[in-house]
């Protein structure tokens, strides 16, 4: 019996007592206002106060069709997928190029280069939104989904390029050099070879780009101004703005959002968390 | 002859893939801070170019502002409570759920989800908690017979409320990058430590923790810089109230730089917050070399 005892507390996986209480307070705690949003759409304003944790007593799905029915929500969804799609494209067709160019092609001013667009990781967007909002006043970009998309590209771009270069150094030199052997020019390597063994790095950085893109609060906040050109969080805001205490509706709208974003961190869990890693770890 | 139909190509390649990237990254990251620097010495409402030159009054008046030191006061608090709190409760989380089982992932995935929500969805919801007619945090207080206060609009309570929501979200995301440096550990280092007989605390404490310390340094790194740029999540929970109580540097330039048309003064924060954010960027490049020095 003790030698058991022993040997299973020297296992590195087998969990300690303490270990399983206090990750059961700690799961606690991060379950319970997802728990309590997504039922409190559901119940009456009498509920929420009286029974906080209480299953609804009807499930009653008036909030969820009041706001679907409501053109503003799938509007703003639209807004933020367009917004988003069109930065990770962006992004990942300007970083990969960029990067292909940096890690293969040699030429004058590389390394200068290479150090200047890792400006972008000295300080975060917040710090410039200022100055980014004039410039864009300047360019007649202002109140517009192109302002934004060329905005978050241009800001997730050095974190890119430096995933995408750490990708390609480590690509196999063989590769390169025996299509540089049959003649063959830079853009097609890079279309036909590098892109094709690309496929993870390109998949993390556009879960990236996409989810910095749909969460962004700052920038859409400061440049647009016209409701219909809303993102959800703004629109979520604006919601917020026109119930004022009547949670059940919020709650119900903060719902419906958050579903699609945990469905898509479940699926792409894989290439957040190697990005996360991989960027920060060699970073 | 081949040579030269080399460098062509290489030409043609190079025309194609810098200059777009170049042209935009200059126009919309470089060019915005010079301009910045540039305008932090006017007064300017933003119409017209700036003329009224003030030296460093802006700056004057943005270190000096009430409201602009409670803002940096705050951020400290939240840089103090994120690394003497939600770090090490992040690293315990992480030496505990460093298995790969399939019990031990879908815990990790629980706890990593916070992250992944807006910031923007997690302060409403968090809003909601806090709410004082209908809220969690008073029903609780209810059935325990306390007298809850309606914490964010109490000048005390607002920001340990909202370092809470900052933990729940945040602390996931630095456990993962703990459990992706506990798991590069080489197995066979602990596995000989332990047929030594070295205790499971002093493996942890004298071999995976030190084993780690560039993933501490990262998550330190982050823990600031988030700190600093934090906006997102103020709107929502409190908007900066009450009384202003809450604002941190962002939501302070926004509501007194930018909502006012200040641009002057808002330039002036602006180039604060990024000769900072710079100077720990660089601080934290050094120590992660210095490292590999020893």
């Amino acid at each position: 019996m003790a030698a058991i005892g022993k040997r299973r507390f020297y296992r590195p996986s087998g969990l300690s007592i303490g270990q399983c209480v206090g990750l059961c307070i700690i799961a606690l705690f991060v379950i319970i206002p997802l728990y309590a949003t997504a039922l409190g759409g559901f119940k009456t304003l009498g509920e929420l106060r009286s029974s906080p944790f209480d299953l609804p007593q009807s499930w009653n799905p008036q909030n969820f069709i009041g706001i679907i029915t409501e053109s503003t929500f799938f509007r703003s969804l639209w807004n933020s997928l367009y917004v988003s799609v069109a930065t990770v494209a962006l992004t990942v067709v300007l970083s990969s190029m960029t990067a292909f160019a940096l890690a293969h092609i040699r030429f004058f001013g590389q390394r200068m280069l290479t150090s200047f667009l890792m400006v972008g990781l000295l300080f975060p967007a917040a710090t410039a939104v200022l100055p980014l909002f004039i410039t864009l006043r300047d360019l007649g970009l202002l109140d517009s989904h192109l302002g934004i998309i060329l905005a978050q590209t241009a800001f997730s771009l050095s974190f890119s390029i430096l995933l995408f270069h750490n990708f390609f150094k480590d690509l196999p030199k063989e590769l390169i050099d025996a299509a540089r052997m049959d003649n063959c020019g830079y853009i097609q390597i890079y279309w036909h070879i590098t892109l094709p063994l690309s496929l993870p790095i390109i998949a993390t950085v556009s879960v990236f780009a996409f989810v910095t893109s749909w969460n962004n609060f700052l920038l859409p906040l400061v440049m647009l101004n016209t409701p219909e050109k809303y993102t959800w969080p703004l629109g979520i805001m604006q919601y917020r703005g026109e119930y004022g205490t009547d949670w059940t509706k919020i709650l119900a709208y903060l719902t419906l959002t958050i579903i699609p974003a945990v469905a898509f961190f479940l699926a792409a869990q894989k290439y957040i968390i190697s990005g996360l890693t991989g960027g920060a770890v060699k970073g | 002859m081949l040579k030269r139909r080399l460098l062509t190509r290489r030409w043609v390649a190079l025309m194609l893939f810098l200059p777009l990237t170049l042209g935009l990254f200059t126009l919309l990251v470089v060019m915005p801070m010079f301009e910045a620097a540039n305008f932090s010495f006017y007064k300017w409402n933003g119409f017209g170019p700036p003329t009224d030159f003030v030296g460093l009054r802006n700056y004057d008046d943005v270190l000096t502002h009430r409201h602009f030191f409670t803002a940096v006061k705050n951020s400290f608090f939240v840089i103090a409570v994120s690394l003497l709190v939600q770090l090490p409760l992040a690293l315990w989380a992480a030496l505990a759920l460093v298995a790969n089982n399939w019990g031990i992932s879908m815990i990790r995935t629980l706890f990593f989800l916070p992250y992944m929500l807006a910031e923007i969805a997690a302060g409403l919801m968090w809003r909601f908690v806090y709410d004082g007619d209908y809220g969690l945090v008073p029903a609780v207080g209810e059935t325990l017979g306390i007298d809850t206060p309606f914490v964010l609009g109490d000048k005390f309570w607002v920001m340990p409320a909202i370092m809470l929501v900052i933990v729940w979200k945040y602390f996931g995301f630095h456990m993962m990058i703990y459990i992706a440096a506990l798991q590069s550990i080489p197995r066979e280092v602990i596995e000989a430590a332990r047929l030594d007989g070295v205790s499971r605390w002093k493996i942890t404490r004298h071999i995976r923790i030190p084993m780690i310390r560039s993933a501490i340094l990262i998550s330190v790194f982050f823990a600031i810089i988030g700190a600093l740029q934090l906006f997102d999540l103020i709107i929502p929970l409190s908007g900066g109230g009450p009384s202003n109580s809450s604002n941190t540097i962002v939501s302070f330039l926004y509501q007194f730089g930018i909502t006012r048309t200040k641009f002057g003064f808002g330039g002036a924060v602006s180039m604060i917050l990024f000769a900072v954010c710079v100077i720990i960027t660089l601080a934290y490049r050094h120590f992660l070399l210095a490292r590999k020095w020893d």
